[in-house]
């Protein structure tokens, strides 16, 4: 426990002083993520907006910044409808899971050295796990909604999620191969030493697999045949209005930015710094000092490349996705995984002589 | 203190969901409370500080095994009423056999059995424990021919699932995705030059 905390929860028991900072951190973590996820929403509008030669949202506040509370304040006040034959507790609970296992998965990931709220032995497990509790929501949505769409969606999300979990989980094992842990902290800390340290290189095939399969998880264009609104209106969560259809549109970006995030650790060295001989030079050498500036840079350039991705590329079909998923990438992976194996073995330097 | 109340609170959950399974009316309910189950059983083995496993247990079968048990419980119509039929006629029999087993295992395990004394918590491992590298260590040293059968084993369900699925059929379409990438303009359109025709009116016939 840092010392000021340490002295103002000092009167409280052990345990509750724990809980109070706990949640504090857990607070800490919150508050800027999802005004994160707010003005995301305002981002995509504009990048895409600008890539169309359009403005994008522009009337509210200056250059439209204030978009975000305008279409907070819409959704709060807007009518809750649960359909005629749906499963009423399955229909409320599908979107708390949703946003549940979003939001878990972060307590794991390490912002920097020390910036992390449970800095755990199994934490790429637990990310793992977390993530794909997601899949739940969907499901239970699809189903409790009592419509033929939101099924049919349901049925094409879940199913990709769960082809392409696979494809992710093997690119993890790779990763966890390659630095010896699965600890996040300790994985990036395997990465130390510049740009070509990073295990972006010795991982490429991994690098893509893992990016394109994020992008396939949170059911993002190319890949959204789940919310395909020219088949199947707009899938799992079409009977959805209001706050709850925003909390299912919350889950989504805490995920996009998720996986931006845990894409950056493992590949990219997390907050550590491309150049750090360079952290020696007059006046700028603390730019390239390992930081969280660094951590947060990498993260900003995932999450445009989300963005770019949807204004740029048409649907995938259906069948396509599934092949690109089991029959591309899952065998991809085992093969690298041999490689990686050998390269572990032979010391490949500069990555695996200290392994 | 704190650790025993999580335990029972978990414990207590558990017990709920897992009586739930069995006497929930629709058969999704009953999947989403083994899902229940499972998750507080992980919570129970956090508390062991057996975390690869408890984590491993969400992430196999919540994560994977109940996602398609679901799939399959929503996409088939269950009709229960034929299969609540003749609950009453059963339950005699049921009850009885139910009570001979009850009466069985509190012979063999008795009342010592649920004594907390002689089941004492495993004592607690120093700060650098890591649950994953023991098991890990015991599996690839002790327990390394058993492993490497049950690896076999998978590996031979997995090729046989798959070798019942590579049927070849003939007279069946298919679509072959790199021919279909490889397709140039040139294998579709044929554009042809024609020189251009007088238009020809209705009225000059």
């Amino acid at each position: 426990m840092p010392e000021p905390l340490a002295t103002a929860l000092g009167w409280l028991p052990y345990e509750l002083a724990l809980l109070v900072e706990t949640l504090l951190k857990i607070v800490a973590l919150l508050v800027p993520l999802l005004l994160t996820v707010a003005w995301y929403t305002y981002a995509e509008r504009k990048v895409i907006g600008y890539m169309q030669v359009r403005l994008g949202p522009n009337r509210v506040g200056p250059k439209g910044l204030l978009q975000p509370v305008a279409d907070a304040v819409k959704l709060m006040f807007k009518e809750l409808i649960v359909p005629a034959g749906a499963n009423r507790a399955l229909f409320v609970l599908a979107p708390v899971i949703s946003l549940t296992s979003a939001l878990a998965a972060w307590a794991v990931v390490p912002f920097s050295d020390f910036l992390v709220i449970a800095d755990v032995n199994a934490g790429l497990l637990y990310v793992l796990a977390m993530t794909s509790l997601g899949v739940y929501g969907v499901i239970i949505a699809g189903w409790a909604s009592n419509s033929k769409y939101a099924l049919l969606g349901a049925m094409r999300s879940a199913a990709q999620i769960v082809a392409y979990e696979i494809a992710m989980g093997f690119a993890l094992v790779v990763v966890l191969m390659a630095a010896g842990s699965l600890n996040l902290r300790e994985i990036v800390l395997a990465q130390e030493g510049g740009l070509v340290q990073w295990f972006w290189l010795p991982l490429l095939p991994m690098f893509a697999v893992y990016v394109i399969s994020g992008i396939a998880e949170t059911n993002r264009a190319p890949f959204d045949v789940a919310e395909g609104e020219s088949e199947i209106v707009a899938g799992f969560h079409v009977e959805y209005s209001g706050m709850a259809f925003s909390v299912f549109f919350l889950a989504e970006y805490a995920n996009m930015i998720l996986i931006s995030a845990l894409t950056v650790i493992m590949f990219l060295g997390g907050w550590l710094s491309p150049f750090p001989e360079w952290a020696d030079a007059p006046y700028v050498g603390w730019v390239f000092e390992p930081g969280v500036h660094w951590f947060a840079g990498k993260l900003v350039l995932f999450m445009f490349l989300y963005l770019w991705l949807r204004a740029t590329f048409p649907r995938y079909r259906y069948d396509q996705i599934m092949r690109l998923g089991w029959k591309v990438f899952i065998p991809l992976t085992i093969i690298w995984i041999v490689v990686v194996g050998i390269a572990i073995m032979a010391g490949l330097p500069p990555w695996f002589d200290g392994v | 203190m704190f650790v025993q109340l999580v335990f029972y609170v978990l414990g207590a959950v558990l017990v709920a969901s897992a009586v739930a399974v069995i006497t929930a009316r629709n058969p999704v309910h009953s999947a989403l409370f083994l899902v229940l189950a499972f998750f507080t059983s992980a919570g129970i083995w956090l508390l062991l500080e057996a975390e690869f496993l408890a984590i491993v247990l969400v992430l196999v079968y919540v994560g994977a095994v109940m996602v398609l048990f679901l799939f399959v419980v929503m996409m088939l119509d269950v009709n229960l009423a034929p299969l609540r039929e003749g609950f009453i006629r059963y339950l005699p029999v049921g009850a009885a056999v139910a009570v001979v087993v009850v009466v069985e295992i509190a012979l063999v395990i008795g009342a010592s059995g649920f004594d907390l004394g002689s089941m004492p918590a495993p004592p607690a491992h120093e700060a650098g424990y890591s649950n994953t590298k023991e098991l890990g260590a015991l599996l690839y040293t002790v327990y390394v021919y058993p492993f490497e059968i049950a690896g076999a084993i998978l590996l031979v369900a997995i090729v046989a699932a798959i070798a019942l699925t590579m049927r070849r059929r003939s007279g069946v379409k298919t679509q072959d995705p790199a021919r279909q990438v490889e397709v140039r303009r040139a294998d579709r359109v044929r554009i042809v030059r024609m020189p251009a025709e007088k238009r020809e009116r209705v009225s000059d016939r």
